[in-house]
């Protein structure tokens, strides 16, 4: 929702911005501290299996008052060769 | 009887805490119920001048706590309904005269002869704020649409939830349905969404609040006022009545009418 000048409602703002800090309030967690958890994984899963770093997503999600870390780690392809 | 302990906080002070208090034991005394209400907030005593018995006041909760007088001493009643009292808070600067067990050994002494116990807690999460949800049988967290206010809020129910004195309940105090509508100003629904506890009632921003605050007379009192039908209904659902929600969309007067007729509402 946008108002003439093309500025977002602060309804809106209010929310966006309250969903971020409550999530880190309820976690304890802070973005620099997420950010080194993220590094921490992709050097942990890639001792087992090859993935893109750069594509690594994680986050904190809000389900109700209950919150999850939410990993998307995309595998790199690896082009085998199929038998016969 | 057996009486059910009601704890009204909020994290945050300035959002209707106090006022909350006043009105829900007006109410609940309305429908008859004998009710006691306990200013927790020691040093910053105001629940007395919100309920306009401040000249009544002789012994304190501190004068219980310390044996220097017996609590029906301190239980002033009320004005207008004599079922209704307030145990209020001392004017001391030490906040260690109450404790937890303090709080719960008053709550258990006056459990068996009233139906309602509504305590008043301090702003913070400090002791004062324990203190008040030490005997609570049900917390009820008062916000506004505000971001510092729900951010304090959530708060408050992350501690609540970690004592395991439950979920609690959310009084969203002074919203604005004209700032609503206009998209600047957080919603019931938005606010609900962002907390993840359950509502009990949503009381419109009215300029009778503070007048009956000026009176020492809480709003419920007058018919007329939107905050003061929506504390009502609170009061109700407190007692276990399904009340529906009020429609704030609603628009009073000419302006309403006006919108109504063009088709604005």
């Amino acid at each position: 929702m946008f108002n003439f000048f093309g500025k977002k409602r602060s309804a809106e703002s209010a929310k966006e911005r309250l969903q971020l800090v409550l999530v880190h309030d309820r976690t304890d967690l802070t973005p620099a501290q997420l950010e080194s958890l993220k590094d921490e994984l992709i050097t942990a899963i890639s001792r087992y299996i090859e993935i893109d770093p750069e594509a690594v997503q994680i986050g904190l999600e809000r389900d109700g008052r209950s919150q999850r870390l939410v990993a998307d780690i995309p595998l790199r392809s690896v082009s085998r060769h199929r038998p016969g | 009887m057996t009486a059910q302990v009601i704890t009204v906080t909020s994290g945050k002070g300035g959002v209707g805490k106090t006022t909350a208090v006043a009105n829900l034991a007006t109410a609940l005394a309305a429908d008859g119920r004998k009710v006691v209400c306990i200013d927790g907030d020691i040093g910053l005593r105001n629940l007395d001048v919100i309920m306009g018995l401040e000249n009544r006041i002789v012994y304190d909760i501190v004068d219980v706590i310390e044996g220097r007088c017996k609590l029906k001493q301190a239980m002033i009643r009320d004005k207008h309904y004599p079922d209704m009292y307030l145990i209020p808070a001392a004017q001391t600067r030490d906040k260690n005269a109450v404790s937890p067990s303090d709080m719960i050994r008053i709550c258990n002494d006056l459990r068996a002869d009233t139906d309602f116990i509504i305590i008043d807690s301090p702003a913070g999460i400090e002791r004062g704020f324990r203190n008040a949800i030490a005997a609570a049988d049900r917390v009820l967290v008062v916000t506004n649409p505000e971001v510092s206010a729900v951010r304090d809020a959530d708060r408050v129910v992350g501690i609540l939830e970690a004592e395991e004195k439950g979920t609690p309940f959310l009084i969203l105090n002074r919203l604005n349905p004209t700032l609503v509508r206009n998209n600047d100003m957080l919603s019931a629904e938005d606010v609900l969404d962002l907390l993840g506890i359950k509502l009990i009632g949503v009381v419109p921003e009215d300029e009778s609040v503070i007048i009956g605050s000026n009176r020492g007379a809480p709003v419920v009192t007058d018919p007329k006022s939107r905050a003061g039908q929506a504390f009502r209904n609170i009061a109700k659902r407190i007692q276990g009545q399904d009340v529906p929600f009020m429609d704030l969309e609603q628009q009073s007067g000419l302006w309403g009418a006006i919108q109504k007729l063009t088709g604005r509402k």
